[in-house]
């Protein structure tokens, strides 16, 4: 066995509570007496939370007190935490590939969480199992890799707009790819804005001014991004333009593709009667000024949105489009009575609430009704329509007759936000919305380095929103074009020259054409050019190469470990 | 008798299936905890002598996972994955041991749900076919 021959490891395990997401299942002291039980182990101890900086400041502490030369955290994913605790150990003095982590959270207590006996007996296992291959870790250096300047931005309405400029205006190249043959999305489609009651078309026409007067801006409208391979840095995407392939290199990509509008087919009354309006179709006529006078308008609240099963999300922002287009038309119309039938109002931030309470002032209703008791829609012989409500304050049923109902319904998530996961290699969550690599700690990220989400692409959200968003993305996406460069991992292959037989399988059935023979028939690695998927490691015949970090010992000494005793 | 806990060893792929697990748990999908994740970087990395190992040592199961056909990381690990899965599955009736003790499963870092539905199909098929036969070959000795 290849035991690193210079040093005896030396071990540190830091089990996390993780609060009370593992704390609250697994019995972590259990855990941590357990590790101080495992051959090599020379220190463990438990932590409410690993990764906040007190957990951070205690790893490197013992690391320094306690001569640690491997170190173990057992807590969540390595996907959104290995970074932050490799960083901890560089920084006392250990290589960050001396590092292994547990997931105890994620794939235990998460999982297990009826079954707390069962889910500490899995974690001590976990742990064991990281003990063995952090055993046999070695220390690797990272090659750099160059990252080009440009980055793609996909889907041209405010969120895109706004991250191009931003990065444009940082000195990078962008290009934007728009599947519509006009920028705008779905601002584009509305009349006025709240809080402000800013006209649209006037907010819209700057930016896009802005964006089509960018030098760095290369503008793609009636464009979809068919193919994306590659890496940070580096990414080829295929682009369809007017049915031919275009070529682009990007160091980045934001994916900003927004949201659709909800269609209630079948509900209330939508589509049977065209007086039932959805606020987007209210929304056209405002914008183009055909809406007569009513004498009265219903709105109704969390259609098909906030359900107990399908659509299970509160879609945030028609609460105050509700509230923003009734004191528009009470604007127009001062006498037209209006009606807000909602289940929760979500006016959240100051100037929604200056919005409600406006509202109130002028004299439109508000009635609550609950989810067990919906309103009902119905219509007589001259399309009147009459609306049967749950007061849920009056504790009573009402009638209103009304000239127009308008529904308002969520953002859903767009029809091929499936496709472009897939192109992208990156996740959506279970209400179909692209999926960030953590809700709290990396909100913008996606856990593929260098391919970001901004805006309504991740949730519904208000134009300020996507606004931050998109320049949270825009200087997220700057960090690694900024630097020209990022560190590549070290996890590529090496062979052993005095082992290799020449027999060249690995050359076939490398990927990447990352290896080639050399003068005398030996094989040997670009490392550049290698991803270290490691399927040229499974195949040699004669063991002749190595996957830094993940080598045939430390995969099987992990494995094994899970059997043991 | 004590209900047969079986333990099954996963070999995840770091790209899709590792995630996809991730998510499962992200989710609050509840599934058995008979699995022991051994995470690597695509499936295509994982030799037979790996799973091997793991039956030879005594795990009642092994579960190999990687990204859908088409969707790999590493552009085509997974078919490299499948074709060694059914080689050893071949040689396990060699060697008296039920093939289906060993499984091949594509989970997308989008797909918790089917994680954990694998993870509950394979432990019930598992449950069924008992303890790794090479555990009682031990006792014997």
């Amino acid at each position: 066995m290849a035991t690193p021959k210079k040093e005896i490891p030396r071990v540190g395990v830091f089990v996390c509570h993780c609060g009370i997401n593992i704390g609250g299942v697994v019995k972590v002291s259990e855990v941590v007496e357990f590790a101080k039980t495992i051959p090599d182990v020379a220190y463990a101890e438990a932590n409410l939370y690993t990764c906040s900086s007190e957990g951070i400041s205690k790893i490197k502490e013992a690391i320094k007190k306690y001569n640690l030369n491997r170190v173990v955290v057992a807590s969540c994913t390595p996907r959104t935490h290995e970074p932050l605790f490799r960083n901890a150990c560089e920084e006392a003095g250990l290589n960050k590939y001396l590092f292994e982590m547990a997931n105890i959270r994620d794939q235990c207590s998460w999982a297990h969480m009826h079954e707390p006996e069962k889910a500490t007996t899995k974690a001590k296992d976990l742990v064991k199992m990281a003990v063995a291959k952090a055993r046999l870790l070695e220390p690797q250096d990272e090659p750099e890799i160059d990252v080009t300047p440009s980055a793609l931005v996909i889907g041209g309405g405010i969120s895109g707009m706004t991250a191009a400029l931003s990065m444009a205006n940082q000195g990078f190249n962008v290009n934007i790819v728009e599947r519509e043959p006009e920028l705008g999305g779905m601002l584009a489609k509305l009349h006025m804005l709240c809080p402000n009651f800013e006209d649209a078309s006037k907010a819209l026409s700057s930016i896009v001014d802005a964006v089509k007067s960018n030098q760095k801006i290369n503008v793609l409208t009636s464009s979809e991004v068919e193919d994306v391979k590659g890496f940070i840095g580096n990414f080829d995407v295929t682009v369809k333009k007017d049915d031919k392939p275009l070529k682009l290199n990007q160091g980045t990509i934001v994916v900003a593709t927004g949201a659709e509008n909800f269609e209630p087919i079948n509900m209330y009354g939508y589509k049977s009667n065209e007086n039932v309006l959805t606020q987007m179709q209210l929304e056209k006529l405002l914008k183009t000024g055909d809406l007569r006078k009513p004498d009265k308008v219903v709105m109704i609240q969390c259609v098909g949105a906030r359900e107990e099963k399908g659509r299970q999300y509160c879609s945030r922002i028609c609460c105050g489009v509700a509230i923003k287009n009734a004191l528009i038309i009470k604007d127009l119309y001062p006498e037209t009575e209006l009606f807000i039938i909602f289940r929760d109002l979500q006016t959240y931030g100051q100037e929604y609430e200056a919005c409600y309470t406006e509202a109130r002032e002028k004299g439109v209703h508000f009635i609550k009704y609950t989810s067990s008791n919906p309103p009902e829609v119905s219509s007589n012989s001259e399309g009147k329509l009459t609306i049967k409500t749950y007061d849920a304050f009056l504790k009573e049923m009402v009638e209103l007759e009304s000239d127009l109902v308008v529904l308002s319904t969520p953002l859903i998530p767009q029809k091929d936000a499936e496709k472009l996961s897939k192109i992208l290699k990156v996740p959506l969550g279970s209400d179909g919305f692209f999926f960030e690599a953590h809700v709290k700690l990396r909100p913008i990220d996606f856990a593929t380095d260098g391919i970001f989400v901004c805006g309504s692409a991740h949730s519904p959200k208000d134009i300020s929103e996507s606004i931050s968003q998109a320049l949270g993305v825009a200087s997220r996406a700057a960090i690694p074009m900024a630097n020209k460069h990022v560190r590549a991992d070290a996890i590529t292959s090496i062979i052993n020259e005095d082992l290799c037989s020449g027999c060249g399988t690995c050359v076939r059935i490398c990927p990447y054409g990352a290896i080639q023979k050399n003068e005398i028939g030996i094989a040997q690695v670009t490392s550049v050019v290698c991803k270290g998927c490691g399927t040229c490691a499974a195949s040699c015949p004669e063991k002749a190469i190595t996957m830094r970090h993940f080598t045939d010992d430390q995969i099987t000494a992990q494995a094994l470990a899970a059997l043991e005793g | 008798m004590a209900e047969f806990n079986p333990k099954i060893v996963a070999f995840l792929c770091n790209w899709c299936s590792y995630a996809g697990a991730d998510l499962a748990g992200v989710s609050r999908i509840q599934y058995p905890p008979s699995i022991r994740v051994v995470r690597v970087m695509c499936s295509g990395r994982i030799n037979p002598a790996f799973i091997l190992d793991a039956f030879k040592n005594g795990a009642d199961g092994v579960l190999v996972a990687g990204c859908h056909p088409g969707d790999c990381h590493y552009i085509a690990g997974n078919y490299k994955a499948q074709r060694r899965v059914l080689l050893v599955q071949k040689l396990m009736e060699a060697f008296g041991l039920e093939p289906e003790r060993l499984r091949l499963e594509w989970v997308s870092a989008s797909e918790g749900d089917r994680f954990a539905s694998v993870v509950k199909d394979m432990t019930a098929e598992i449950r069924k076919l008992g303890p790794n036969p090479i555990k009682m070959l031990e006792v014997e000795d």
